[in-house]
């Protein structure tokens, strides 16, 4: 049994000007010490995703359709309280900037310890133990003076360390970790980068990376989904996508970045712009974009073809598929 | 050093922003006495460089070292502290606002956050009209109009668009709207601050492909500021690496990326998230970028340099040229253990 399945998710907004769906039909699974990244543009619902999955969505959202199974329960059928066992304690979130997620009038051995307490029956002392050891874990140097300092004292590398510490603190098999380095230089962004994947290896913890850095799904993850208007359009082994990516999307997203191209010569772009939830195209999302538009994609949603180990939601690839098949 | 006309030059420039709050602040208690204590960020400490006409100068950096701070004072939105900045030969640093106005129209600025860099209570065109109002007051409506369109034109702006407002734009749009109100009163020299990192990455490809466009076009020349060292791969001539207020490297964009001889550079190379990449494998710096409040003594970088010796903590290096044309500010490479 996988140990997080998303099936069928959707996710509405009822807004004044109607309801929005800001994710459909959207699925994916995850085992204990696999690390997938969930990829896409502003506006393609990837956080959306990852907030769903700990059911973080405030009213006007809500989870209107399928289930989110973790260790065999649906998250989406539980009470707040039964949830609540879950956050932090199950599966922890990390958030992109670290400044906003730590509180500024606590130090950190007071928001570590509280954390535990919460979920835990345990002694103060014992908790700070148990704090300790997790800031060893990060790499904090002397973490004996750095436990009792407030978060302004940090710099945003190490303040976004001590968020993977706490993370960690209850030890819990699955981490959602969205945006976690946008807000970081590039040098502390390789380091924190590093020490995700070296924790999930060594403490065994299954990791959704939600960015829009391909770069880093390409170094950190093993499976990579893709998204784009909401929908998932194409997902498989990380390796696969980047090196031989089937949806135009996605070819596009990868061929435009500068490394892609000669230096000096124009860059490969997508033309047009993501669309806004309240006005997707019919048909494929995409298809206004697209440049190997065929009769089908205005009109029906594609479903998914599987390509190699990958599956792609993409009527061009689907119609060439059934071509190869027919020339056997 | 180059062979094309420089347009703008760069010597020894210095800035530093007083942060000892006002006078009560500044107050403190020491030894039995009242002393008067200040406080400075050093936001640059001596940089020198050169922009050749029709080049793209990029300067890159990590957040802090004060790349926003030479965009903003080589347009003139900030008084430098100390050093000169010229363009084409003549002095502009300590002119007063009336004796810039025939530089500002030569020299344009395109911001980072287009979200934030167009008024909002204006039209599109009124927008993109008022530069050219102001700076050619002798132009007739009819003129001014014409030029507008043709500019809308060039950068993909449906000049149709022009009675909308700003918040009716993606990213993107928002975008090529600066640059057209940069491009407007056709200037010869355009500083661009960060001008893709608020965009994704399928729009940050059409507005460098923008860029570069008119640059070709109109034969302008850039000083690009960025973090992003993939777009500079892509876009610069020559690239000019920062650290805490200091140009550590200088040097063509194919030297640099090919043989970057700094061992900070070589950090900063080594960590850029690549395609092929299995895993991270950058080279690992000790400690943090020091605070720009008190500057380490010597080399700024020497505190996390692993070929850091005893002259490297005391002497400040200069940018010293090398045998292919590239500039390096390293005891390390002058005295050749690098």
């Amino acid at each position: 049994m996988a140990l997080l399945e998303v099936k069928n998710l959707e996710v509405t907004f009822g807004l004044r000007q109607g309801a929005v769906k800001a994710l459909r039909d959207v699925s994916f699974s995850i085992e204990r010490g696999e690390r997938i990244g969930i990829v896409g543009e502003s506006g393609a619902g990837k956080s959306v995703a990852a907030f769903s999955i700990l059911n973080l969505i405030s009213r006007p959202g809500y989870i209107s359709g399928g289930e989110v199974l973790f260790e065999g329960k649906d998250l989406t059928k539980l009470s707040p309280q039964e949830m609540r066992d879950i956050r932090g304690n199950r599966i922890a979130m990390i958030f992109q900037d670290p400044m906003m997620t730590l509180n500024p009038v606590l130090t950190l051995g007071q928001q570590m310890v509280e954390c535990l307490k919460a979920h835990r029956k345990i002694s103060t002392a014992e908790a700070r133990e148990v704090a300790l050891e997790k800031l060893r874990l990060v790499h904090i140097p002397s973490p004996e003076t750095r436990i009792d300092q407030y978060p302004h004292e940090l710099s945003g590398g190490m303040r976004q360390r001590i968020i993977i510490a706490i993370a960690l603190l209850l030890d819990p098999p699955l981490i959602i970790a969205d945006e976690p380095t946008t807000a970081l230089d590039v040098t502390i962004q390789a380091e924190i980068m590093e020490l995700l994947l070296e924790l999930c290896d060594s403490q065994n913890v299954g990791l959704i990376l939600i960015t829009h850095d391909l770069g880093v799904v390409s170094q950190v993850t093993q499976k990579a989904v893709v998204m784009y208007a909401g929908r998932v359009i194409e997902q498989g082994p990380t390796k696969e996508i980047i090196n031989d990516a089937q949806h135009p999307y996605t070819q596009g997203l990868i061929n435009a970045l500068p490394q892609q191209t000669l230096p000096g010569k124009r860059l490969n772009q997508i033309p047009g712009s993501m669309p806004s939830l309240q006005k997707i195209p019919t048909g494929c999302a995409f298809h206004p974009r697209c440049e190997f538009v065929i009769e089908p994609c205005s009109r029906e949603l594609p479903g998914f073809t599987r390509s190699g180990g990958c599956s792609v939601a993409c009527h061009m690839v689907k119609a060439m598929k059934e071509k190869a098949a027919a020339a056997g | 050093m180059s062979t094309q006309e420089s347009l703008l030059q760069v010597r020894d420039l210095r800035k530093r922003f007083n942060i000892s709050g006002d006078f009560l602040d500044q107050l403190q208690f020491k030894g039995g006495k009242i002393v008067r204590h200040q406080e400075h960020v050093h936001a640059i400490n001596g940089v020198n460089f050169d922009v050749s006409k029709g080049e793209a100068l990029c300067v890159v950096g990590e957040s802090g070292c004060g790349k926003s701070t030479v965009a903003r004072t080589v347009m003139g939105l900030l008084k430098p502290s100390a050093g000169s900045i010229s363009y084409k030969g003549e002095r502009i640093d300590h002119l007063s606002d009336t004796a810039l106005l025939p530089y500002r129209k030569k020299m344009q600025m395109i911001f980072q956050n287009p979200y934030a860099s167009l008024n909002p209570r204006m039209t599109i065109t009124q927008t993109l009209e008022e530069p050219v109002r102001f700076h050619n007051p002798s132009m007739s409506g009819a003129e001014v109009r014409e030029r507008v369109k043709e500019v809308m034109y060039s950068v993909g702006i449906d000049p149709g668009w022009g009675v909308r407002y700003p918040h009716e734009f993606s990213g993107g749009q928002r975008q090529r709207i600066s640059i057209a109100r940069a491009l407007t009163v056709e200037p010869e020299f355009i500083v661009a601050d960060e001008p893709i990192s608020a965009l994704d990455v399928s729009i940050q490809a059409q507005v460098l492909n923008l860029m570069m466009q008119t640059q070709e076009e109109r034969d302008l020349t850039y000083l690009f500021i960025t973090h992003d060292l993939s777009v500079v791969e892509h876009f610069g001539t020559r690239v000019a690496v920062m650290y805490l207020g200091t140009v550590c490297e200088l040097a063509a964009t194919k030297t640099l990326f090919a043989e970057p001889k700094h061992p900070y550079t070589q950090a900063l190379l080594s960590a850029i998230p690549r395609l092929e990449d299995n895993r991270p494998n950058h080279i690992k710096l000790q400690g943090e970028v020091p605070t720009p409040v008190n500057l380490p003594t010597g080399c700024v970088f020497h505190g996390r340099c692993p070929y850091a010796n005893d002259r490297c903590r005391q002497e400040i290096p200069a940018l010293i040229a090398q045998s292919d044309g590239s500039q390096v500010a390293c005891h390390g490479i002058e005295e050749g253990r690098l």
